[in-house]
């Protein structure tokens, strides 16, 4: 318990005017990913089989690796999440649960990672990540246009 | 409470000094109780409160529970969205009109 408490924890909250259902798509297709996102999350989307982050470019480099814990579309989408490198690091694996909920005509996405090193590089990238994905994802589903999401990162 | 979509209630949520103190707070320390961030002002804690409530609901600020214990984080999606479509917009053209000049200046050499 003590162990788990000096990991830290990020929160973020997106309300999308849309269904939950095209929210699950828009972040377990990699079709739909690959445009607002730049990358791909690949995986057969069943508990305990493993996922891939993907450069949606000609390299398709896997960024980052992980397994599904829980898949249950169009509520909760659980994975792990590490570098490449770390694949075998379990200790380095932190993890990321997706939480849609139907609010009137929206819905709002929770997105919820834990279990991060505190000061590491992960931790870093992913508090400056997860807000401009979201912005984007919420940008595309309502406008059709992403924003800039990586505009001025490598 | 019905949660914000539009700009104008992030913008009048930033528009108080306390409750950017409290964003502030978060950004330090992410994922604290009330009881915390009550510290950082000179304010009654039912003040504070209200002004966790105009940032939730501006979606500024984000909620997850530990056990009986409302924890307060930072959510700066609004702020980016904001950032693309006040900042980000009006900042991409300079650039641009830089590379241009130089272009000319070296051209011109």
């Amino acid at each position: 318990m003590a162990k788990e408490k000096s990991k830290s924890r990020f929160v973020y909250v997106t309300y999308i005017r849309s269904t939950p259902e095209e929210v699950f798509q828009a972040i377990t297709e990699p079709e739909v990913a690959r445009q607002y996102w730049m990358h791909e999350n690949v995986s057969e989307w069943k508990p305990g089989s493993p996922w891939e982050y993907r450069a949606a470019d000609g390299s398709r480099a896997v960024r980052l690796l992980g397994e599904v814990l829980e898949h249950t579309p169009p509520r909760r989408l659980v994975i792990t999440w590490a570098f490449p490198s770390d694949r075998g690091n379990r200790a380095k694996h932190s993890r990321v649960a997706f939480d849609l909920e139907r609010i009137e005509d929206m819905v709002r996405l929770t997105v919820t990672h834990d279990d991060l090193e505190p000061g590491s590089e992960m931790e870093r990238g992913i508090a400056e990540g997860w807000p401009r994905v979201l912005a984007s994802l919420k940008s595309f589903l309502e406008t059709g246009r992403p924003l800039a999401t990586w505009a001025g990162k490598k | 409470m019905r949660p914000a979509l539009d700009t104008d209630k992030v913008f009048k949520a930033l528009a108080d000094p306390s409750r950017r103190k409290l964003l502030d707070a978060l950004y330090a320390t992410d994922g604290q109780a009330l009881g915390a961030l009550c510290e950082h002002l000179d304010m009654t804690r039912q003040a504070v409160t209200q002004h966790l409530e105009v940032l939730e609901a501006a979606s500024l600020v984000s909620t997850s529970w530990r056990g009986r214990e409302k924890l307060h984080y930072l959510n700066p999606v609004p702020l980016y969205e904001i950032y693309e479509r006040w900042i980000a917009k009006f900042e991409r053209p300079r650039p641009r009109a830089l590379r241009e000049l130089k272009k000319r200046l070296e051209g011109g050499r």
